[in-house]
């Protein structure tokens, strides 16, 4: 890590881990007693690793080589390796959390351990943790292969994802001492979200600039997906989490806004986490890796920026569904509910403008697992949307809402789309990162894709079908113009599709361990094969890297 | 909210939201199909297929 590090960005670097360990210690004494004081020493125990790190390899030599002359792929080999990471944490609490809505006993009985708790650290785990390394890495190949043009800086990229896995680690680990904002998806308190705002920032900084560097006219359009997700995050960001710390040396904060303010500003920030978080970022990777994988262009690229447009302008309005028969007006409701059904119009062009990429190479697909995760995600993408569209219409919500059907929606895209993307990137990325001929074993990625998809299938079934049981019974009167069931009634109807779900669960967790560890040979090299590829080679030797620009 | 009247924002809604949106349509419409832009986007989209040789020049060619 250090050693493609000149003498003088060592020391910058160092110096940059020194401040951030100064702030963990004055965190750790003066918000001793508070949860702030546990972050302080996380803190503390991470910048000085790091400087341990760091520091032994200080005057280890400089390298020789023009650095400029290579792409720069040592933060994307630890961002792939920490989105495993968290995806195993992430879906193995899903799991945990799963199990334990079938069996409340799972409990455990433990303050740290209930079910308010473990729910954020599964979201946070899986959305920020694996979603948003994934989203990082991957960004940092894009950016540097479209512009054909080095990441801009020695230090930023590691600076923009280690700063990014600190924030997500004191996210979780406040979970599990009870602290929280109450704002779903952006739970994590104060001081945590101040640290975000600061890496967001070098993290922009980094894409305009190696963008700036470009030796492409054009900016190819996933990088435009890929910032739209990081400007529009930075907005959402700070807005929703304007708030007043009861105290700077303790976690607890209060929001800003109050009442249904507070409720608009939380789903505004709420559903454009999942546009421009959970969708947009993610398809930059679709933009990218599906047409390299399939070697075909993408079938419109008038039509990847209509699509474009059209998804970023109207997802921005749609937060209302979330709130439809609440307090809100009815006309910010039939707002957000008339862009949620026009945006099914942008959604499926994406889409089908990835399926029709590819059409004509469809053996392909059979052929390689790869490519059929990007093909089943683009399928799942399309049928999620459409799903989306139709649960904002008020009527449909008034069944839907507070059911496992919303439930079901998420994870048809979010496991559907989301993570099958991202497998499918990951699986791309890896061989030509880490300049091998393949994967480990094919037959792994086959073996994950055939378990996530039957774990995606099984868990959306269970929750379609318990979540309309579960609306069906709330509004099922008898003849007396009563309620037919008891809320416990439908609790009980409910177990089995629980178990169904925690098993549908469990095999996308298997197929996750399976990635992981195909991925972790991979970079293993234990083939010990030699590197044929035509690409920069990772070499220190001070050799040119490849012969460019012949 | 502060000063801003629930009609004041309806109405800047209602009238320039409106054009802005508008506009903005048919500015990224003509964006995509203006001719001249073709070449840029057939290059920029088949120019990802074969794009692991390095950077192009390095920094000092710019
Ligand atoms: C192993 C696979 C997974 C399992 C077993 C699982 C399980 C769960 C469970 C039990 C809940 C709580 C549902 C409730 O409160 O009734 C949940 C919520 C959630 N999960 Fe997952 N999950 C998995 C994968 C994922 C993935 C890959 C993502 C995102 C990329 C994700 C995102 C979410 C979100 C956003 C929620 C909150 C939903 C809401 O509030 O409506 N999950 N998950
Ligand atoms: C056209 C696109 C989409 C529309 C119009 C849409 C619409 C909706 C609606 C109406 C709800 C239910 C709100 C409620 O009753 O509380 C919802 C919930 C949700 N959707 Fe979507 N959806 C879309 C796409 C997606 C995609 C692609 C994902 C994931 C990758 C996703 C993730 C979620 C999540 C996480 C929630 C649960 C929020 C919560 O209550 O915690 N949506 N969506």
């Amino acid at each position: 890590m250090a050693a493609k590090l000149t003498f003088a960005e060592r020391q910058v670097a160092l110096l940059i881990l020194v401040v951030i360990a100064l702030v963990g210690l004055a965190m750790a004494a003066l918000g001793a007693g508070d949860a702030m004081g546990v972050h302080g020493f996380i803190v503390l125990i991470a910048s000085l690793g790091l400087i341990f790190v760091l520091g032994a390899s200080l005057d280890a030599p400089a390298p020789t080589e023009d650095r400029s002359r290579e792409y720069y792929d040592d933060p994307i080999k630890v961002g792939i390796v920490l989105a495993m990471v968290w995806a195993v944490i992430g879906m193995g609490v899903g799991d945990w959390v799963a199990w334990m809505l079938a069996y409340p006993d799972l409990r455990f009985d433990a303050a740290w351990s209930s079910f308010g708790r473990m729910r954020p650290v599964h979201t946070t785990g899986i959305i920020f943790g694996f979603g948003g390394n994934a989203l990082i890495a991957t960004s940092m190949h894009v950016m540097q292969r479209t512009s054909r043009a080095r990441l801009a800086g020695q230090i930023a990229p590691w600076f923009v994802l280690l700063g990014y896995n600190l924030f997500v680690v004191l996210a979780v680990t406040g979970y599990v001492m009870g602290v929280t904002q109450s704002k779903e998806y952006a739970e994590a308190e104060w001081y945590a979200d101040i640290w975000l705002v600061i890496v967001w920032v070098a993290y922009f900084a980094l894409y305009i600039r190696t963008l700036a560097r470009r030796n492409e006219p054009h900016i190819y359009v996933a990088n435009w997906y890929y910032l739209a997700f990081i400007l529009v995050v930075a907005v959402l960001h700070i807005v929703n989490n304007l708030a007043v710390p009861a105290s700077f040396t303790a976690a607890k904060s209060y929001s800003l806004f109050s009442g249904v303010q507070d409720a608009m500003t939380q789903w505004w920030y709420g559903h454009n986490a999942v546009a421009f978080f959970l969708t947009a970022g993610f398809l930059g990777m679709l933009y990218y890796y599906l047409p390299k994988r399939a070697q075909r262009p993408i079938y419109s690229y008038r039509l990847s920026i209509l699509s474009f447009w059209g998804i970023v302008f109207f997802y921005i309005w749609v937060g209302s569904h979330h709130l439809h028969y609440t307090a809100l007006p009815h006309w910010v409701q039939t707002l957000g509910m008339t862009f949620s059904v026009m945006l099914l119009v942008p959604s499926w062009a994406s889409a089908g403008n990835a399926l029709m990429t590819l059409n004509g190479a469809w053996h392909k697909v059979r052929d390689d697992a790869t490519l059929r995760f990007m093909f089943v995600a683009a399928v799942f993408y399309g049928l999620s949307t459409f799903e989306g569209s139709f649960m904002a219409i008020r009527p449909v919500n008034s069944l839907s809402h507070y059911t496992d059907w919303t439930v079901g929606h998420v994870h048809a895209g979010a496991m559907g789309w989301v993570a099958l993307i991202t497998f499918g990137a990951i699986y791309a990325a890896t061989p030509i990162i880490w300049r091998r001929e393949t994967m480990y074993s094919w037959k792994l990625v086959e073996w994950h894709f055939w378990l996530a998809l039957a774990g995606t299938v099984i868990y959306i079934f269970a929750m379609w079908n318990s979540g309309i049981v579960q609306g069906l019974m709330w509004r099922t009167y008898n003849e007396a113009g009563t309620l037919q069931y008891s809320f416990m009634d439908t609790v009980e109807a409910m177990h089995p599709y629980y178990i169904a779900r925690a098993i549908g669960g469990l095999l996308f967790l298997i197929g996750a361990i399976i990635g992981f560890y195909n991925i972790w040979m991979t970079a293993r090299d234990v083939r010990g094969e030699v590197h044929t590829l035509d690409h920069p080679t990772g070499s220190e030797a001070g050799e040119p890297a490849v012969p460019v620009a012949e | 909210m502060m000063g801003l009247s629930h009609d004041t924002i309806v109405g800047i809604a209602k009238s320039f939201g409106l054009f802005y949106l508008i506009a903005l349509s048919i500015g990224i419409c003509v964006y995509a199909f203006w001719p001249r832009n073709r070449g840029q986007f057939d290059r920029a989209k088949h120019s990802i297929l074969d794009d692991e040789n390095g950077p192009i020049g390095g920094e000092e060619s710019r």
